[in-house]
């Protein structure tokens, strides 16, 4: 594994920056994670964060929408903005020669923007649109619908919003999100590609240094959903989602947790795969992935079935997930090494995208205050045995399931498999 | 970067681009199969094949093929298209050999009953999975709208009577026909030794049979219609158009990709900013896609039902907008964003061996050409808004044939 050449500096207003020198590469990438996700947004309001996110690259600075969308594309920056529930993120890629420009643009998107009232109701129009096309994918639908069920509001709560609350929003609760929550405190600006980190970190400075920090905002704790739930829906399929507890990112076991879920779903001869697809025939799509918020974390399992097949097809899927932990049924050093391998494999792979480190750094400077290197990440996985995954299992079984269902009929409570 | 190409007896073509400073290799096997080479009595068996493979052959079982991929930690996969089934992996260099024998034997599974049987469940469900996207539907019943009588027409998936009815008999006399070696084309990017690379073929793929096969590729002449597929229950309208565009082998392709670019697509674009931007629609876009022979404008259209029509009229009144000739038509302007934003998508998407394997497989499989980095970037910096205006002579952007899915029961078109 190669060398990395990482740096990061905390400006004196807060704003962390982490930057990656990447040689190989021609391009450079930069994730930007400013701290006003959809947990801020107030209560009754779901959405305000993501009508924001929309109303952010609608003019800034000098530049109307349209000039400031020309000045992006003429420099080949491809772009995306994304609401989570603790940040607004955005992220670019380009040449490593248009880093600075792009930089300089995003300055201006994130401390100037306009927030004009005349494009309040297309930026809302468009959270509508997207979540009204959620309602016929029930597949993606599941997912967030889980969430709300398996974590207390406000972290469970829709990030991309609920249509029931658009109409209470409005341009100035959207440039209340904004005064509230934007600040310079606690937004980590991750950069990879070939770049000079001397010079990035000054380029920062002068772009970022002058933005005044604030005080952090407060958000409204609440209950989450139900544990058992059907949502009524004429779906070919049943979609199933099923979620139990896991460890964040920054604990001490995550690596076990990590290798864990892999064992059940890391690739296709893993169990969920094996048990449930090439065993038995019950579905195209079943899956299990470990979701890390900072400070707690669910493993959350999809499976997409014909309704007739839907009760076998939960019943199995739990079975697996329980059977980690049971006796007779112990992972083994194969599954395990297997792991290892497809973990290797997509360290080195990073080093070959600016995207991918770009963002794995910012998002590591959230979760742990720190980079870990690639070669770190290879140790803790190398570090991994049989006893140590195991007794993770043992310590953290799967079990307390939420468990939802969208389709045609609600399932019974999971059954024994023989 | 260093290219190179070879032909082994038996007609498999291999083309390799290397770079001995990448840290992974991509490998796949093009085949040039797809639903448009199936009859209407095996529709949908390229597809279940392209799973089969999957199941092994004598040496290796369906857990050993997916065991081994997993202990070399390969990102690995396979795909089926209308013209095209591929098998591939990215891998870190070392475990090239190993990688190369399992994924060479894919190629020629043993179709054993057993897996046959238990795979057509997994077929039926991913039937299933598709009907329950809209969109996915809508594309699909456009080609069979749009190709009617034309084998591009035939659906990728297959049906559920289709696949019911499928007998591994059948399946075999496809393989036999469709899989030889002249349909193969091997290529590799990334970190890889050429000399390695021409003996594992020729450890692996040299007993493969000998032959190829023709398609016919006349282009289609869409006769177009519209279908309105009323789906109880489901929110938003979901519309697909097609018209005529140019050919896999047409110069004019470059100038379409920028065009598709100026107008359709997903930020920034003619369609962007009428319908997207005011948040009149989730999705207004137009792509182009090229085949063997023919070719396609495939406009999407995803909004709330009841602006479905002024929606298909704005979308109308752009295209008829476009011509660089007239007022407001394509600028230099806008040209030379759209080469930008293409040119920065190459160069991102090429840094990675898998982002160049695409490219590298598919020109040799349709043109038997090789393009570098550069020669796309120097052709796309070529263009010129001539190129904009033949190709809008040659094909006007436009609807011949108009699919909608969505809670909508009819729906007038222009």
């Amino acid at each position: 594994m190669k060398d990395q050449n990482i740096q990061t500096h905390t400006f004196a207003n807060g704003l962390t920056l982490v930057v990656e020198r990447m040689s190989d590469v021609q391009s450079a990438a930069f994730s930007l994670l400013v701290p006003s996700g959809s947990i801020f947004d107030p209560v009754g309001q779901c959405g305000s964060a993501a009508v924001l996110c929309d109303l952010m690259t609608r003019g800034a600075g000098d530049r109307d929408t349209k000039q400031l969308s020309s000045a992006l594309d003429n420099l080949g920056l491809q772009r995306h903005e994304s609401i989570g529930n603790t940040h607004l993120t955005f992220t670019g890629a380009t040449l490593a020669s248009n880093l600075d420009e792009a930089l300089r643009i995003y300055g201006e998107i994130i401390q100037q923007p306009r927030l004009p009232t005349e494009e309040f109701e297309p930026a809302r129009a468009g959270v509508e649109q997207a979540l009204l096309a959620m309602e016929d994918e029930p597949r993606q639908k599941i997912m967030q619908e889980l969430r709300r069920r398996c974590y207390d509001a406000p972290w469970g709560l829709p990030s991309d919003g609920e249509l029931s609350d658009l109409p209470a929003l409005s341009i100035e609760s959207a440039q209340a999100h904004y005064n509230r929550c934007f600040r310079p405190d606690e937004t980590i600006l991750g950069i990879a590609g070939n770049v000079d980190i001397d010079q990035v970190i000054k380029h920062t400075d002068e772009i970022f240094g002058g933005w005044q920090p604030k005080s952090a905002p407060s958000y409204e704790t609440g209950p989450r959903g139900k544990a058992r739930d059907h949502i009524d829906h004429s779906s070919t399929q049943t979609h199933i989602g099923i979620a139990y507890e896991g460890v964040p990112y920054r604990d001490p076991d995550y690596y076990a947790a990590w290798a864990a879920v892999s064992v059940l779903s890391g690739g296709m001869s893993a169990r969920l795969f094996t048990e449930v697809r090439e065993r038995r025939g019950l579905c195209y799509a079943v899956s299990a992935s470990l979701s890390s918020l900072k400070d707690e974390a669910r493993v959350l399992c999809y499976a997409g079935t014909t309704a007739e097949r839907a009760q076998e097809t939960l019943d199995v899927t739990v079975h697996e997930l329980k059977r980690l932990a049971t006796a007779g049924a112990e992972i083994k050093d194969d599954e395990l090494d297997r792991c290892k391998a497809r973990a290797k494999s997509s360290l080195i792979m990073q080093q070959e995208s600016s995207v991918s480190r770009s963002s794995s750094i910012a998002r590591d400077w959230f979760h742990l205050g720190r980079v870990n290197t690639l070669a770190e990440v290879r140790d803790k996985i190398e570090q991994l045995t049989v006893a140590t995954v195991t007794d993770y299992v043992n310590r953290h079984p799967a079990g307390e399931f939420t468990i939802l269902t969208i389709g045609p009929e609600p399932l019974e409570e999971p059954r024994a498999v023989s | 970067m260093q290219f190179h190409k070879a032909r082994l007896d038996n007609g498999l073509q291999i083309v390799a681009e290397l770079n001995p400073n990448a840290q992974s290799l991509a490998v796949g096997f093009f085949v040039r199969t797809g639903s448009r080479d199936e009859t209407s009595d095996v529709s949908g068996v390229s597809h279940f094949l392209e799973h089969m493979a999957f199941k092994g052959d004598e040496k290796f079982s369906a857990d050993d093929v997916n065991r081994i991929f997993d202990e070399v930690g390969a990102k690995y996969n396979a795909s089926t298209s209308e013209e095209v089934t591929l098998y591939y992996a990215a891998i870190l260099p070392e475990y090239f050999a190993q990688t190369f024998e399992i994924l060479a034997g894919l190629l020629y599974p043993t179709l054993r009953v057993d897996d046959f049987a238990m795979e057509k469940k997994v077929i039926l469900e991913e039937i299933g999975m598709y009907e329950d996207q809209p969109a996915f539907t809508a594309y699909e019943q456009t080609m069979q709208l749009h190709f009617n009588g034309h084998p591009l027409g035939r659906s990728i998936l297959g049906s559920k009577n289709s696949i019911e009815a499928l007998t591994s008999d059948q399946m075999r006399a496809y393989h036999a026909q469709q899989y030889k070696a002249g349909n193969v084309v091997l290529a590799i990017a990334g970190k890889a030794e050429w000399p390695e690379i021409l003996e594992l073929a020729e450890q692996y793929c040299n007993r493969w049979p000998a032959g190829q096969t023709d398609r016919p590729t006349d282009e289609a002449q869409p006769t177009g219609g519209l279908s309105v597929l009323t789906k109880e229950g489901s929110v938003q309208q979901h519309v697909m158009r097609m018209a005529p565009a140019p050919t896999a082998a047409s110069p004019l392709r470059f100038a379409a990709e920028l065009l598709s670019v100026i107008v359709g697509d997903d930020s920034g674009s003619r369609l962007y900013w009428e319908l997207v931007d005011p948040g009149l629609a989730e999705a207004a876009e137009i792509g182009y896609n090229e085949y063997d022979g023919s070719g396609t404008w495939l406009t999407y259209l995803s909004c709330n039902p009841e602006s479905t029509a002024e929606n298909l009229e704005r979308i109308d009144a752009i295209y008829q907008g476009v011509d660089p000739a007239k007022p407001g038509g394509v600028s230099e302007e806008e040209l030379e964003i759209a080469k930008s934003k293409v040119a920065s998508r190459v160069v991102l998407r090429s840094e990675r061996p898998m982002g160049r394997l695409g490219s590298l497989g598919s020109n040799w499989l349709y043109r038997r050409e090789y393009r570098s980095v550069e020669d796309d970037l120097n052709v796309l910096s070529s263009m010129t808004i001539d190129h904009i205006r033949e190709l809008l002579d040659a094909y006007p952007l436009g609807h011949v044939s108009t699919v909608t899915v969505g809670p909508l029961t009819e729906l007038v078109v222009s």
